[in-house]
């Protein structure tokens, strides 16, 4: 299972060479999902995200959830990683994908490697506006 | 015993670990250090949710923490 998976936490993000990574002969399906900074949250204006992890962690809860995919789905090849650093707007910061023989294995469980990602990684986001900055989702 | 500090955390104690000093009253399990930290740090009790890692594993409240333990406080995550 280990060569069909790749986590990486990296300092810049290139979505570009997703496909040849998820390539494989027996998948008739990709799905891929890219998050990238927007400029607008709840209209106040982003000037850019700042992200920091606790890497070895994040890499092991990384290789979990993509470990998952694989026993639920009928998965080929899954892609996770994830960027750190300061990032502008429209810039990516994440990138998940699967390939599978057919679409809705690598659909759902596209879905699944982003949802729970977003759960259970340790990965911190600041949103860094123009007078403030603000740590996402830590107080209630 | 160190415990490394990440995100908001990071921000509320000011450092990226915090040390308990050898002639303080050593937390003994997760629970223990949650309550010790929060109680050092009011700010942390107000984060919507705390959690402990132990060798980068997320650990329950019950967990025993040993001398030689990696310990984190992982504040509410918010990747992707």
């Amino acid at each position: 299972m280990v060569d069909k998976i790749i986590v990486e936490i990296v300092d810049e993000l290139d979505p570009s060479g997703v496909y040849q990574e998820l390539s494989d002969p027996n998948s008739g399906g990709f799905c891929v999902f890219v998050g990238a900074v927007r400029e607008f949250t709840q209209n106040e204006q982003v000037m850019a995200l700042e992200f920091e992890t606790y890497q070895g962690m994040a890499i092991k809860e990384m290789t979990k959830i993509a470990q998952d995919a694989m026993k639920k789905w009928d998965l080929n090849k899954v892609v996770i990683r994830h960027a750190v650093g300061k990032k502008e707007v429209e810039e990516p910061v994440v990138v998940v994908g699967a390939s599978s023989a057919h679409r809705d294995a690598c659909f759902t469980a596209c879905r699944y490697l982003i949802d729970t990602l977003k759960e259970t990684v340790p990965i911190w986001k600041k949103e860094m506006f123009k007078n403030k900055s603000i740590w996402v989702s830590a107080t209630p | 015993m160190e415990v490394l500090l990440f995100g908001i955390a990071k921000d509320i104690v000011g450092s990226s670990s915090y040390t308990i000093s050898e002639n303080a009253v050593m937390p003994t399990s997760v629970a223990e250090l949650k309550q010790q930290l929060t109680t050092d740090f009011p700010e942390l009790g107000k984060l919507s949710s705390l959690a402990v890692a132990v060798n980068s594993e997320y650990a329950e409240d019950g967990v025993l923490l040993q001398s030689q333990d990696e310990i984190a406080l992982i504040p509410p995550v918010s990747g992707g």
